[in-house]
């Protein structure tokens, strides 16, 4: 029972994964770009969120929303003022330029925020369910089914729009792209919003059950990649099956072997995925 | 964009001349003591250089190698009682070892997969080392409190491990300026340009990049046993930390990644930054300093990705007026 129990909490936080690893790998399928400073677009959404609650009284409702809303203004503003500039240089500039913006934001969270860990009250999202013996609290549970919603909600606006199919026209060829009307430029940057959106919604979910701190975007964007590169490039449902998927897998460690080592379990498979396939689990080409 | 232009040599030879010269120029023993530091920085910097520069595999996981000589050295202290330094040749044997293994099947991605698995992997030596009782757990090792004989290598005055430091960085810049000029030089550039067309040229891909690597691996292991000998303490953030493995790829890119006295000067603008604004902030400076650092390679990867070697490139061949623009 308690091992059930274990792997439930496992896909909640594994569908709040899927949600900001999809962010990272539509970036990443539009345009083979890494944002190493993912996870601190987490960070970021995380304090959105506790300073909303703690200095505007906001609640999950509200906060929420002006998360995704201030990550998706920060994404655009990333890729214009940066991204668009790196990414037809060198593979060293590429890696430098987002690298550079996460130490910026992590330290900068440092130095505002101080190194202390801050966490939300319990009581925001207060009580617990009990499912058959499985108990959970209300909070995961919103913020992993949210996650699960809006992951498959982004996966739909992309595969059933046309504006899903004008993004993912530029993914595949940016100069047909062009020829058919369609500005690559506005597109590529409403994927950089995207992506951050979803790491803003994704971080003010965590937020309601996690501790806050300015390192925390360091394990979360390593998480990130490997649900990604499980997932394969430019997938979302990939990177949904991915991020359930190493929700278990780390709740599971975590509570067989220690909560130390959960880490060691995963980087390790991710290693040995991208030996045994290069191009990830779930990926072509 | 080959090192050793006509006109970088004069410029080189008498940095290296000021450089020889500063513990003497100067009495103050904080401004000794940068010079120290600088010259390790230029140390790890150019060691990563061989690999991320010359052969274009952007590592952001060097600290393994870093950590693994600075344990090295620790553990033999600790275990054995033998003088620090003498854990040097160990952590370079085992930062090549780890290179082959984990290097080996690394290889085969490319670009973004390459970086992300070396962070994946230094990741995961911190996490063990931060367990491992033989090399003191999260609170780390110590090395000789007070020296026992001159082999500990234990000095009150940073001057000795000036020069100490300065030797290795000329062999070490010697055995680069020696690999460029060699076939490996040629057949790393064109990996640089690209894994499949050097393949299509008859470079055996694989192998020239492990070279690098094992060549790299083993000099960032020298550094960090050389910092441990001088700093006489590590623990999983000081020798394994991501940090680390960023600084070495911030220094080497700020002064031209793939150049042979790029790192050098990307150490001498970075370090007494650094070591100014720690002692001025104090223990928040660290966190001022990686906002700096931060801030510049946006900037170099924004507007001069070629780092300062470039600049340079570009404002000496305005100089001579040549009409020979190679790129």
């Amino acid at each position: 029972m308690i091992l059930l129990q274990v792997v439930v909490s496992g896909l909640l936080m594994g569908s709040v994964y899927a949600l900001f690893s999809s962010g990272l790998t539509l970036i990443w399928g539009m345009m083979n770009v890494v944002n190493f400073a993912h996870g601190d677009f987490v960070m970021l959404a995380m304090y959105a969120a506790f300073f909303g609650y703690t200095l505007l009284h906001f609640g999950p409702v509200f906060f929420v929303p002006a998360a995704a809303m201030l990550l998706f203004l920060l994404g655009v503003i990333v890729y214009l003022g940066l991204v668009r500039h790196v990414a037809r240089g060198p593979m060293l500039a590429q890696i430098l330029g987002t690298f550079g913006l996460a130490l910026v934001l992590r330290y900068a969270a440092f130095w505002a925020f101080t190194a202390n860990f801050v966490s939300l009250p319990d009581t925001l999202v207060g009580g617990t369910f009990d499912l058959g013996g499985i108990r959970i609290e209300a909070s995961r549970l919103l913020g992993g089914v949210l996650a699960l919603v809006i992951t498959i909600g982004m996966h739909l606006v992309l595969t059933r729009t046309m504006l899903g199919s004008r993004l993912l026209a530029v993914a595949e060829d940016r100069n047909a792209a062009m020829l058919m009307g369609i500005r690559p430029d506005r597109m590529q940057a409403l994927a950089w919003g995207v992506g951050a959106a979803s790491t803003g919604i994704a971080g003010a979910l965590i937020a309601l059950f996690f501790y806050i701190s300015p390192t925390v975007g360091e394990s979360l964007a390593l998480i990130a990649f490997v649900v990604v590169c499980l997932g394969g490039f430019g997938s979302v449902p990939g990177a949904l099956i991915a991020g359930l998927g190493i929700g278990v897998i780390e709740a599971l460690s975590a509570y067989l072997i220690g909560a130390v080592y959960k880490d060691v379990v995963v980087y390790t498979l991710f290693l040995l995925v991208l030996w045994v396939r290069p191009q990830g689990l779930l990926g072509t080409n | 964009m080959r090192p050793g232009g006509i006109r970088t040599w004069p410029l080189a030879a008498l940095v290296f001349v000021a450089i020889a010269a500063w513990p003497l120029l100067v009495q103050d023993v904080f401004l000794q003591r940068i010079g120290a530091l600088v010259l390790l920085a230029a140390i790890s910097a150019s060691a990563w250089n061989l690999l991320g520069g010359y052969a274009g595999q952007v590592s952001v996981g060097h600290a393994v190698y870093f950590g693994a000589g600075a344990y090295s050295s620790l553990v033999v202290f600790n275990q054995w009682g033998w003088p620090p330094i003498a854990g040097a040749p160990i952590g370079v044997a085992v930062s090549m070892l780890i290179g082959a293994v984990v290097g080996t099947p690394t290889f085969r991605l490319r670009g973004h997969y390459f970086s992300m698995a070396t962070i994946a992997a230094a990741e995961l030596a911190r996490i063990l080392v931060a367990n491992w009782p033989l090399t003191g757990a999260a609170v780390g090792l110590m090395g000789p409190p007070v020296p026992r004989s001159v082999w500990d290598l234990s000095f009150i005055s940073p001057v000795p491990y000036h020069y100490l430091f300065l030797s290795v960085l000329v062999v070490l810049l010697a055995v680069t300026w020696w690999m460029t000029r060699s076939r490996m030089g040629y057949y790393l550039a064109a990996i640089r340009g690209g894994d499949r067309a050097a393949r299509s040229l008859g470079v055996p891909v694989l192998r020239y990049k492990l070279y690098a690597l094992l060549l790299s691996a083993g000099f960032t292991s020298m550094a960090g046993s050389l910092y441990a000998v001088m700093v006489g303490f590590a623990d999983p953030d000081s020798a394994l930390g991501i940090l680390i493995s960023v600084k070495m790829v911030i220094v080497a890119a700020l002064g031209g990644a793939g150049t042979l006295f790029g790192p050098l000067a990307g150490a001498i603008i970075l370090i007494p930054l650094e070591e100014t604004t720690n002692a001025a902030f104090g223990g928040g400076g660290t966190g001022i300093t990686f906002i700096v650092y931060g801030a510049i390679i946006v900037l170099v990867a924004r507007f001069q990705p070629g780092g300062m070697a470039a600049l340079w490139q570009a404002v000496t061949t305005r100089k001579t007026g040549s009409a020979s623009r190679v790129s």
